[in-house]
């Protein structure tokens, strides 16, 4: 029987949830690299026993861990995100320059043509490969230094490149997005990059809509129609119908655009879920309710999904990698809290429960559906 | 024989004991130990001193016979008792959070 394996990177390590198709009875391991934050696991889509983890901490900087196994052993591959050149300088909060500096891998996402390839997003933004299974890593330096770079400006958790989604139908097309930049997309393999932002307005910037400089959260994209993106601004629910040429609203009656994650069922491309989040001065749901925002048609329309999810006093947030779905019949979606609780819903967000409770301050949530 | 003792995360990453005995050729200095303790280790890279700079990284010290070696230039001589092997070199985490 088919099951699922659920990656947890956590404030204090990573852990390991597993289950088979049914979602009902989960094993917890952990923790995995106990202490260190751990801002992303993944594995590979072409074999699920190669798996990837980003473990950092201010102590001790920068690790990339790498199993072979599907998570039993694990070990230090490189750890040297050197920038291209001479890195310059961006925006820093207060509008002066401010030097580029390597801090963390914030998301790691492994190629979906070659087992060697996986790409690492970092923070001060940037985009590294590895072709040799992570050992070392060179600087897709295009997007840093296509002109625009000194205009971004770090959001609250930093300047830091959070999503990477490659396209399964034309290997040299990838977007990327930036918090506090916007969204970036190279059409000939990361070479070249150009900023797809329009469409957005965001406040807090001196030219609302401008070309860059907009604190995009998070980017979907369902693999049978790539040129269709979902984005979790900052504030506002946006869809592109043109891989990132033009951008509308379909926040719709969400009770609030703000949040931070976004990510699409598995089977249907029309749907779709946030986490609406009060504010961006308040991190928790609106009126202390945990409520799932599912729409079927592609946004605008939206209802609340809070079957088993606290419905008072709960003021967690949800971090933007930190939802995932599988790929079973019955897509099952995953996410987790800043409280530590991982909730599975195995029937597309119609009913939820909590895999665990009790864990670190949760930062990232990926699934593997395993044959 | 110098005698290296790590803080707790780094002889987890590195799946070694408390202390690690490294051999390392005269002039012994804080840079010739890290450089011997790198090569033995090379997962250690980059998690004491940057990787770039090669500067200490800013939550770590070096302290031996009492003494804090943490701002003293790399190629400073290291006190005859961590060259004799009587006493450690200990590379330790600052006292904050965890």
């Amino acid at each position: 029987m088919s099951g699922v394996r659920v990656l947890v990177g956590t404030r204090k390590g990573a852990f390991i949830l597993t289950a088979d198709g049914k979602r009902e009875r989960w094993e917890v391991s952990g923790p995995l690299f106990g202490g260190w934050e751990v801002y992303h696991v993944k594995g590979s889509p072409l074999d699920p026993n190669r798996i990837y983890a980003s473990q950092s901490g201010g102590w001790f900087g920068q690790l990339i861990q790498r199993s072979d196994d599907g998570g039993k052993t694990w070990e230090p591959m490189g750890n040297k995100f050197a920038y291209e050149g001479v890195p310059g300088t961006h925006q820093w909060y207060d509008g002066t320059q401010h030097p580029w500096e390597f801090a963390r891998v914030w998301h790691l996402e492994p190629s979906l043509t070659d087992l060697e390839t996986v790409y690492a997003g970092v923070e001060d933004a940037a985009l590294f490969r590895s072709v040799d299974g992570a050992r070392t890593w060179e600087e897709l330096s295009g997007l840093r230094s296509h002109g625009t770079g000194p205009s971004w400006q770090p959001g609250a958790g930093g300047l830091c490149l959070h999503t990477i989604l490659l396209d399964p139908s034309n290997p040299e097309r990838i977007f990327t997005a930036i918090s506090a930049a916007g969204a970036f997309r190279t059409d000939d393999g990361g070479k070249t990059w150009r900023p797809i932002n329009r469409g957005l307005r965001s406040e807090g910037i001196p030219d609302p809509d401008a070309e860059v400089g907009h604190c995009v959260h998070r980017l979907a994209m369902h693999p049978s129609r790539p040129n269709v993106l979902f984005m979790q601004k900052h504030w506002d629910v946006m869809r592109s119908d043109d891989a990132g040429d033009s951008w509308q609203d379909v926040s719709g009656n969400l009770p609030s655009d703000f949040g931070f994650p976004i990510d699409i069922h598995a089977h249907e491309p029309d749907t779709v879920y946030v986490v609406p989040i009060k504010s961006d001065s308040e991190h928790f749901p609106p009126d202390g309710k945990l409520r799932v925002y599912r729409s079927r048609t592609g946004g605008n329309e939206w209802e609340p999904l809070t079957n088993g999810l606290p419905q008072s006093d709960c003021y967690v947030n949800v971090l933007r990698d930190a939802m995932a779905v599988d790929s079973l019949d019955s897509c099952g979606v995953y996410f987790g809290t800043t409280g530590g609780q991982v909730y599975v819903s195995a029937n597309a967000g119609d009913r939820w429960e909590p895999i665990v409770r009790d864990l670190p301050a949760v930062l990232s949530v990926e699934v593997q559906t395993l044959p | 024989m110098i005698r290296v003792v790590l803080p707790a995360h780094l002889r987890t990453l590195a799946r070694v004991a408390e202390e690690v005995e490294l051999q390392v050729a005269p002039p012994v200095t804080l840079r010739a130990v890290l450089d011997a303790l790198e090569a033995t280790l090379p997962m250690l890279q980059g998690t004491i001193r940057d990787h770039a700079t090669q500067q200490r990284r800013p939550f770590l010290r070096f302290f031996a016979c009492e003494q804090d070696l943490s701002h003293a230039s790399p190629d400073t001589p290291l006190p005859e008792a961590v060259v004799a092997g009587v006493e450690p070199l200990l590379i330790v985490g600052a006292m904050a959070g965890g």
